[in-house]
């Protein structure tokens, strides 16, 4: 599986993730499938709802922004493809915690912003039985 | 029977149906069936017969949770929705 990100996308990632720092930030990717490939053609931010004193290590959306996002994805023939979310101060490798909360078939972009500086990104997905990510081959075009 | 409203990375698992039908009167024997019909989603909705804390079930617009849990009743026209809760985040 290989996952294709223009650079403009990649960009304005990065900036996000370098405003929300120190905390965690993060969004939806919609895009399309074909084969093995899935292309990601739009970046949609998503406030973090956790708990304001937890946002430095925990990023989290609503099911009521999930259920929006699918809609819209929907009506422009687009399909949620993943989401994004920062590790500030951290590798771009996924945690415990991500692993816990993930689902399968579904493409986890992570950000390392290392003191305020988005400095590498990493494409994740989950294994079909829940026990591990595996990395995904990350295009930038 | 009741519709069920599959999240699109779950699809995988419904032969690519966004939408799916089946019998129950409550949350949990829709929830039930459908596992039945579509085995492979089970791992994913459920941790030791639990439902796993970040998938919710909408009934409606409605989260269970604020309803009878899965022990919420369901008519047959009712249209139920499984919805993740994205979360992230460091150990």
């Amino acid at each position: 599986m290989t996952v294709k990100l223009r650079q403009a996308l990649q960009e304005r990632i990065f900036k996000q993730m370098e405003a929300t720092f120190p905390n965690e930030g993060g969004g939806f990717l919609l895009g399309t499938k074909q084969g093995a490939e899935i292309l990601i053609e739009d970046v949609i931010q998503i406030e973090n709802v956790f708990e304001t004193e937890e946002q430095y290590h925990r990023y989290a959306m609503t099911p009521q922004n999930w259920m929006k996002m699918e809609d819209e994805a929907d009506a422009r023939h687009l399909t949620l493809v993943g989401y994004y979310h920062s590790h500030p101060n951290h590798v771009a490798i996924p945690s415990d915690y991500d692993c816990e909360h993930a689902l399968p078939n579904f493409i986890y972009i992570i950000t390392s912003v290392m003191e305020g500086q988005a400095a590498d990104m990493l494409a994740w997905e989950l294994s079909q039985d829940r026990r591990k990510f595996d990395s995904r081959r990350l295009e930038i075009l | 029977m009741a519709n069920i409203k599959i999240p699109t990375p779950l699809r995988a698992y419904t032969d690519n149906e966004a939408q799916v039908t089946a019998e129950g009167s409550t949350v949990a024997e829709l929830l039930q069936n459908l596992i039945q019909q579509y085995p492979d989603l089970e791992q994913h909705l459920f941790n030791e017969g639990k439902l796993r804390s970040f998938v919710n079930i909408f009934l409606d617009d409605e989260d269970v949770r604020f309803l009878d849990g899965v022990d919420t009743e369901v008519a047959a026209d009712d249209e139920l929705r499984i919805i993740p809760s994205i979360a992230g985040g460091l150990d």
